[in-house]
């Protein structure tokens, strides 16, 4: 490899030449002859010609970037360099990812092994052991633990061709014998020119580090974060632990403040959060000892040199033939960063002057030359740099070494700062909401059975009780989610028993993870961009500074380098916990079920089509609208994607790949048969063929990113990575073509898939080893489509949502500028996008004959917010057609059953027969009246769709255009409707007719008596009475002074008693506040009263106490209640009970008894209709089998014939019973 | 009316071991006159069943129940006319009502042939008439019209007050303009779990966001309003989201403590009610 090299640069070989020698396999008729004979004696090295440049690179850089992103353990990077380096052959193929690109045995010997995908061109560190140790089972780890370190090697290297630069002098072919004395690189070089550290710089915890372990190739880039001395931002979960630098803990310190100061910031002034963050701890370590040294372009040295391998690493990067964009771009900036270089071991930096072209001398000297190299590197890729975000433009622009290297490409990030509107900003977080209930889904006849409803019932509140206590705890030190909830969340899916529950169980979960986990951060839920127009409505320059204090405050400090192993941020991490503690089998299948129909469903959805006329602003206008849309599908899809892979691939999961061949090959061989758990490939083809991969594959990718380490090497899924490879390559961004994918859609692939790339379960050899079988999957794309792939769909804002690790590279430009590294610069956006709510309508799934042809010709070339229109207006209607047929035909339906009903039960007596005999008369006298239905139902449509059409497009579409567009309206909310009516009508007749017959049957039962018609109050009332609650209360405090104990003091005035009644008269007018209960309380209450008096056992108040009442009194009160209960209850009063022996009873103990209010009683009973006369007998009668001492036997047998004695006396009997009250006691004389 | 926890904790220290009886809730009123007697009537009510439920099980220990009703038939044997029952209880620290209601289950099981089923003591108990033994009905209905904090009259009357509660909430809810849904129609729809109102268009009160409110004719304390949370506020949030409880007769004021969660307390109707404004644009 290094041979090809040294021919660009003794310029034996143009650039380009050689970039297209990488690229393709096959020579081109551009090469000229002599190139060609040069690289073709290459060929077989010709694969691993760009690992080899990226880790010479990284190589190169070791002793620049120190200070740099700290290279956690994983890639020792000793300066053994890479070539010569004796590496043993390599044991499991895929291990750490720092050895992502295996030092390719530099030259000879190992050259000619051409890699294999699973062969071992590397061997594991001891860091990948350690690294993986930190990790249970479930593989993932919150946060940045885990593999995110896989970037450790801290320095990367590469280099390569450009196509466009035309360098060409060539001389002879390079030798392939010389291949073996091209030596090692890292080894000898010379120290930088002219730099000659003042000071020697310890070495850091990384490259002790990195002296431990032996393989050096790492290629990725460290994360900023983790400075040595500094602070990184693992968090806790860093398996490291005890490896970081002490300085490193400190960052849960930091942590905790974080959250302390989120919590808080609501009600924290401005000033004091900013004092705080940015002001914050000092660093001391690290401004103290590595100040940055000044960068002079007048020093660099071999500017030739750097210029030609800046070119050919440009070219790579734009080719697509490095495996990851943003983490280049991120080494590139880490050189431009660089602060001072450190000396080597031996100290001996000295350049050498007698070979500066050549490989021997090291590459960067000084980080004069660092800071070159990135400049041109910079210069070369200004096009995807025009494209980052605002903020990071701002950096760039203002990055004081880039200004003195390249003034011209200065000026260029600035005008693009300057025209940017790309502003990737945080929305606040809400608090999270429950899923609503929504009946149609959710009542009783969606479950099998009451139990099955009621189980629901509790679990749906016992989820949202686990949930709640996790928001509550989940960050107390010392909570665990599976001691705190697991046993709960168990007995809670241990009742669901049935299927059909767990379908219901399955929706609400799925629900609630969208509702709370669309955007990266997990706690979304705010429209994309809303929070900003808000602000920018108020117009205060100081509330967006505000805000962007605030966004430092609350957003995470990392997102765990550049390329973070896949986690769960924030709320995920719940609904991940809940799986593994739940640990249930079935809830597991019906959720994979569950999400694999959804992503189906999202997947197929109907997104914006191609814009005739792109440029007018109402069509913008009409793109926010796409854009949003089709940023919530895609986030939802890849949070569905990421659940599905995350539960599909959990029984495979392991922290460590196959120890031996053997067992790979015997685990290959079972899993091959296990059919996938959706059909990803098929997706995967036809969102090619549509050219919908802008929406298929970022979803997909987080799929992959949960494989275990087995699944890459399965055919199937092999079959998937070929593809996305192919992709990949394809998506050469300078290459801007009609037809071609949008920039920002291609730059969104690359940083998923370059993200893919590195996942560690994703074997590190595949990126390189795959091309062979490239050009073989063309994917035939349905040309004349312009698809999804064609329309500006992606922003900014979805870009660094969907991958939030992009956001290093401003940290790392902003830690450049606030003088240390990793820390207060380092912002990573969370952009909390999306609503759950309304993904769009589906479309119509009509399509039938030459209409339905028409009608997509006719949308074809009309803006698409009329197809939506049209499609919503028709979806709508269509429902509430439905809707309204349920409220009007079928209640009416409904109503005859009633009647029906009633009739039969008239003529069959009061039990009518059986129930479900009585149903299927009912039915099938109804039923076939559901014809009727389809008729209506077209009624309705025809005549609600146009004007709603009319009403929502605006108001110039031309005449011919609207009514094109109701009239297909109609015709699809009319076939919804209709479809739907025909396929369910009869059955939901049968169904309401059904639940009327059950309820009028209930109505038969022997509580309807109680019921019967009832008045309300007048209309002039006004409701002032007294509350009938209060009044059973007095009643009651009367009932229990009549019956005692009492004091001697307590007793009753007569006053009080009429005013209760009063009262009680006033509550029974005014029935707004009477419920039946109290009703029937106050009547029973008020028989108990009469009886009470009757007896003469209320104690009256006052002076002339013992004496009850005056009889005139008692008189005047039992006529004031026999009113009431003529005319003013409306339950039945229990007047019999005048007569229950308890009740007469108490005149047993009056001495002397007097029974004339007794007499007075019955007899106005029957004068007012109240009760029989024989009602009044059977009492009395009944009243003599009682047990009563003898002397009050004979008086109620004497009662009882006076009141025989006495038959259907008219009006003037009455003046005789007042003529006997007047000397009391003689009426019984007189009988 | 919104008391502290100490204040709260000051009147149910004075309700240790009080009788249930009109004079135990006159003296109450006497010693805490600022207090509404509507909520000092609703903390005794709670605060007693509180002790009947930690109490509840010693009394029904068929050795307790065989003392009980030998000293019943005692006294009533002595003087049928005497409050026997009603002493009874007191004296053991039982509720009047529930006592009644021990013996005369046991004295049915002496003299019937089948034991009595709930039923038939219930209807029993709301109309002593219907007790065989014309003593033992005058005892228990003593027992009844004496008891305020159990029987089928308290029951009545609680019933009642929420139902009268929730009539002048719907109607302030009219006079407001404010569409809902009642707890019949959300039935009727088939809701699983039903609050008194769903706000068909939400407000905020004082800021927050409300979806639903629900009437409470008591005092929330400690007990009771856990019990609400986990049988009735958080279903409704995990259906509804947020809302408001109406504790009429007041609460603990450090009971509000979910506001920011989404379970607004009051102990009145709001006053600071903000609509959903309908923009003209």
């Amino acid at each position: 490899m290094a041979a090809v090299l040294e021919s660009l640069l003794r310029e034996e070989v143009s650039v380009a030449a050689a970039v297209r020698w990488i690229a393709r396999s096959a020579q081109s008729s551009e090469d000229d002859p002599g190139e060609a004979a040069a690289l073709s004696s290459l060929r077989p090295l010709r694969k691993e010609f760009v690992p080899f440049l990226l880790n010479f690179l990284r190589e190169q850089s070791s002793r620049v970037l120190p200070q740099g992103p700290p290279t956690p353990a994983k890639a020792p990077g000793s300066s053994a360099a890479l070539p010569g380096r004796p590496g043993g052959p390599p044991r499991g193929g895929r291990g750490a990812r720092s050895q992502l690109f295996p030092p390719t045995e530099s030259s000879s010997a190992a050259a000619a092994e051409a890699p294999s995908a699973r062969r071992g061109g590397r061997r594991r560190g001891p860091g990948p052991g350690r690294e993986r140790g930190g990790r249970g089972p479930g593989g993932l780890e919150e946060g940045v633990g885990g593999e995110s370190q896989l970037w450790p090697g801290g320095r990367r290297s590469r280099g390569s061709g450009s196509p466009g630069s035309p360098s060409l002098v060539r001389s002879d072919p390079p030798n392939l014998s010389n291949l073996e004395e091209f030596p090692p690189v890292g080894s000898v070089p010379p120290g930088p020119a002219g730099t000659k550290p003042s000071r020697r710089i310890n070495p850091t915890p990384v490259s002790e580090e990195r002296s431990l372990s032996k393989p050096k190739t790492c290629f990725t880039s460290p994360p900023i974060n983790c400075v040595p001395s500094s602070q990184p931002s693992v968090p806790d979960t860093s398996p490291w632990g005890h490896g970081l630098p002490p300085g490193c803990r400190s960052l849960q310190e930091e942590r905790e403040m974080l959250r302390k100061e989120r919590s808080k910031q609501l009600q924290q002034s401005p000033s004091t959060t900013c004092a705080t963050s940015e002001l914050g701890p000092p660093l001391p370590s690290w401004t103290g000892n590595l100040t940055a040294e000044s960068a002079d372009p007048a020093r660099v040295s071999s500017r030739q040199r750097l210029e030609l391998i800046a070119l050919v690493y440009s070219s790579c990067i734009a080719e697509n033939l490095v495996p990851n964009l943003f983490l280049e771009l991120f080494f590139v900036l880490q050189l431009l960063t660089a602060r001072r270089m450190v000396a080597t071991k031996d100290g001996d930096l000295e350049p050498s002057p007698g070979a500066p072209d050549s490989l021997e001398s090291p590459l960067f000297q000084s980080v004069h030359d660092c800071v070159f190299f990135a400049v041109q590197v910079l210069e070369h890729q200004f096009q995807v740099l025009s494209y980052l975000d605002k903020g990071t433009l701002k950096l760039l622009a203002e990055n004081e070494r880039l200004l003195c290297f390249s003034p011209a490409l200065q000026g260029r990030l600035r005008a693009a700062y300057e025209g940017s509107v790309a502003k990737v900003s945080l929305a606040m977080p809400p608090s999270a909401q429950a899923v609503s209930f929504q009946p149609e889904t959710d009542n009783r006849a969606n479950f099998s059975s009451d139990r099955a409803f009621h189980t629901f019932k509790k679990q749906r509140d016992v989820f949202f009780e686990v949930l709640r206590e996790w928001e509550d705890r989940h960050e107390e030190p010392g909570w665990d989610f599976e001691k705190g909830l697991g046993s709960r969340i168990r007995a809670m899916m241990g009742q669901l028993s049935a299927a059909c529950s767990h379908s219901h169980f399955v929706r609400l979960f799925q629900k609630q993870l969208l509702q709370m986990c669309q955007s990266p951060g997990g706690t979304g839920g705010t429209v994309l961009g809303e929070a900003p127009d808000v602000l920018s409505m108020l117009g205060a320059d100081k509330l967006g500074r505000l805000r962007r204090l605030q966004e430092r405050l609350v957003a995470p400090q990392s997102s765990g380098g550049p390329c973070p192993p896949p986690t769960f941020p924030g709320c995920q991490g719940f609904f991940r916990d809940f799986i593994l503690s739940a640990s249930s089998f079935q809830f597991n299948q019906h959720l994979m079920d569950s999400l694999s129909l959804k992503i189906r469903e999202l997947n197929s959805l109907a997104l914006p089509q191609p814009e005739p006329s792109d440029e007018d602003g109402e069509s913008d206008v009409d793109w926010q609208g796409e854009r949003r849309q089709f940023a919530m599908v895609l986030l939802s899809l890849r949070l569905l994607a990421k659940f599905l892979g995350f539960v599909a691939f959990l029984p495979y999961r392991g922290p460590e790949p196959p120890p031996t061949r053997e067992l790979q090959d015997s685990i290959l061989a079972l899993r091959s048969q296990v059919p996938p758990a959706l059909d990803v490939r098929a997706l995967l083809q036809q969102g090619l063929r549509a050219r919908r991969a802008v929406l298929t594959v970022p979803w997909l990718v987080e799929f992959l990113s949960l494989a275990d380490h087995i699944v890459p090497l399965l055919d199937y899924y092999r079959s998937i990575f070929t593809v996305l490879l192919h992709l990949h390559r394809s998506l050469v961004l300078s290459k801007e073509s009609e037809g071609e994918m949008c920039f920002l859609n291609k730059l969104l692939l690359l940083a998923v898939l370059g993200w893919l790339f590195q996942i560690p379960t994703v074997p590190e050899d595949l990126f390189f080893l795959e091309e062979g079988q490239l050009d073989a999957l063309e994917v035939d794309t349905v040309a004349s489509e312009l698809g999804l792939d064609g329309m500006p769909v992606v922003d900014q804002h979805l870009l660094y949502t969907c991958c939030p690790y992009i956001g290093e590279l401003r940290k790392l430009l902003a830690s450049w500028v606030s003088g240390s590294s990793g820390r207060s610069g380092g912002f990573v956006r969370k952009i909390t996008p999306t609503t759950t709510t309304g993904l769009g309508a589906q479309p119509p799934r009509t399509s039938q004959g030459l209409q339905a042809q028409l009608a997509q010709a006719f949308f074809h070339n009309q803006p698409p917010s009329l197809r939506r229109t049209v499609e919503f207006v028709a979806e709508r209607i269509g429902s509430n057609c439905v809707k309204h047929i349920k409220a009007t035909l079928v209640a009416d339906l409904v109503r005859q059953a009633e009647s029906l009903l009633q009739e039969q039960l008239v003529t069959q007596g009061q039990d009518g027969g059986d129930p479900a005999q009585l149903l299927e008369i009912l039915c099938s006298q109804l039923c076939p009246h559901g014809a009727q239905a389809l008729t209506q139902g077209r009624e309705f449509c025809q005549k609600k769709s146009p004007g709603a059409v009319r009403a929502l497009l605006p108001e110039e579409t031309p005449a011919a255009v609207l009514s094109s567009a109701e009239n297909i309206a109609v015709g699809l909310a009319t076939e919804k409707a209709c479809t739907w009516l025909s396929a369910n009508i009869t059955a939901l007749i049968r169904r309401e007719v059904k639940a009327a017959v059950s309820r009028t049957l209930r109505a038969q039962g022997p509580e309807a008596a109680a019921r019967g018609e009832r008045r309300g109050c007048s209309r002039a009332c006004e409701h002032h009475a007294p509350l009938p609650s209060h009044l059973i209360s007095e009643i009651k405090d009367v009932l229990s002074l009549a019956v005692g104990p009492r004091d001697p003091e307590e007793g009753v005035s007569p006053d009080h008693l009429e005013q209760l009644l009063g009262q009680l008269g006033q509550t029974l007018q005014c029935r707004q506040f009477l419920c039946p209960p109290a009703e029937q309380h106050l009547a029973k209450c008020s028989v108990d009263l009469a009886s009470l008096l009757v007896a003469d056992h209320i104690p009256v108040l006052g002076p002339p106490s013992p004496r009850g009442l005056e009889r005139g009194q008692a008189r005047r009160l039992l006529h004031v209640l026999l009113s009431l209960w003529k005319d003013d209850f409306q339950v039945p009063v229990p007047l019999q009970l005048l007569l229950s022996p308890r009740n007469v009873g108490l005149l047993a103990d009056t001495r002397p008894r007097e029974w004339d209010l007794l007499l007075f009683l019955l007899r106005e009973l029957v004068e007012k209709g109240l009760m029989g006369r024989t009602e009044i007998e059977d009492c009395l009668g009944s009243l003599r089998d009682a047990q009563w001492p003898k002397d009050f036997s004979e008086e109620l047998a004497t009662l009882f014939h006076l009141f025989l004695a006495e038959p259907h006396r008219p009006e003037p009997q009455l003046r005789a019973c007042e003529l006997v009250q007047t000397n009391r006691g003689t009426v019984l004389a007189q009988s | 009316m919104i008391l502290t926890k100490a204040q709260y904790d000051e009147i149910a220290q004075c309700l240790v071991s009080v009788p249930p009886t009109r004079q135990s809730l006159r003296k109450l009123k006497q010693r805490f006159p600022s207090q509404s007697q509507a909520t000092l009537l609703s903390i005794f009510s709670q605060e007693y069943q509180k002790h009947i439920k930690r109490t509840h099980a010693k009394h029904h220990t068929s050795e307790a129940i065989e003392s009980y009703y030998q000293r019943y038939l005692n006294g009533v044997g002595r003087n049928g006319a005497a409050p026997v029952l009603l002493e009874l209880a007191n004296e053991v620290d039982y509720a009047p009502s529930l006592m009644a209601r021990i013996i005369l289950e046991r004295f049915l099981q002496e003299h019937e042939e089948t034991p009595p089923s709930k039923s038939v003591i219930n209807s029993m108990l709301r109309d002593p008439s219907q007790i065989p033994d014309g003593v033992l009905a005058n005892q228990v209905y003593q027992c009844i019209v004496n008891d305020c904090c159990y029987g089928p009259l308290v029951d009545c009357i609680k019933h009642a007050i929420g139902h009268e509660h929730e009539v002048l909430l719907r109607d302030m809810l009219l006079e407001k303009n404010l569409s809902f849904l009642d707890e019949d129609q959300l039935r009727a729809k088939g809701y699983d779990k039903t609050p008194d109102f769903i706000l068909q268009v939400p407000v905020a009160v004082e800021g927050h966001i409300i979806h639903w409110i629900e009437s409470k004719a008591s005092f929330g304390d400690e007990c009771s309003h856990q019990a609400y949370l986990h049988d009735q506020f958080w279903s409704y949030w995990n259906r509804f989201g947020p809302g408001l409880v109406i504790y009429w007769y007041g609460f603990i004021q450090e009971l509000d403590c979910n506001r920011e969660r989404g379970i607004l307390l009051k102990a009145c109707f709001p006053t600071d009610i903000v609509t959903l404004c309908h923009s003209v644009a």
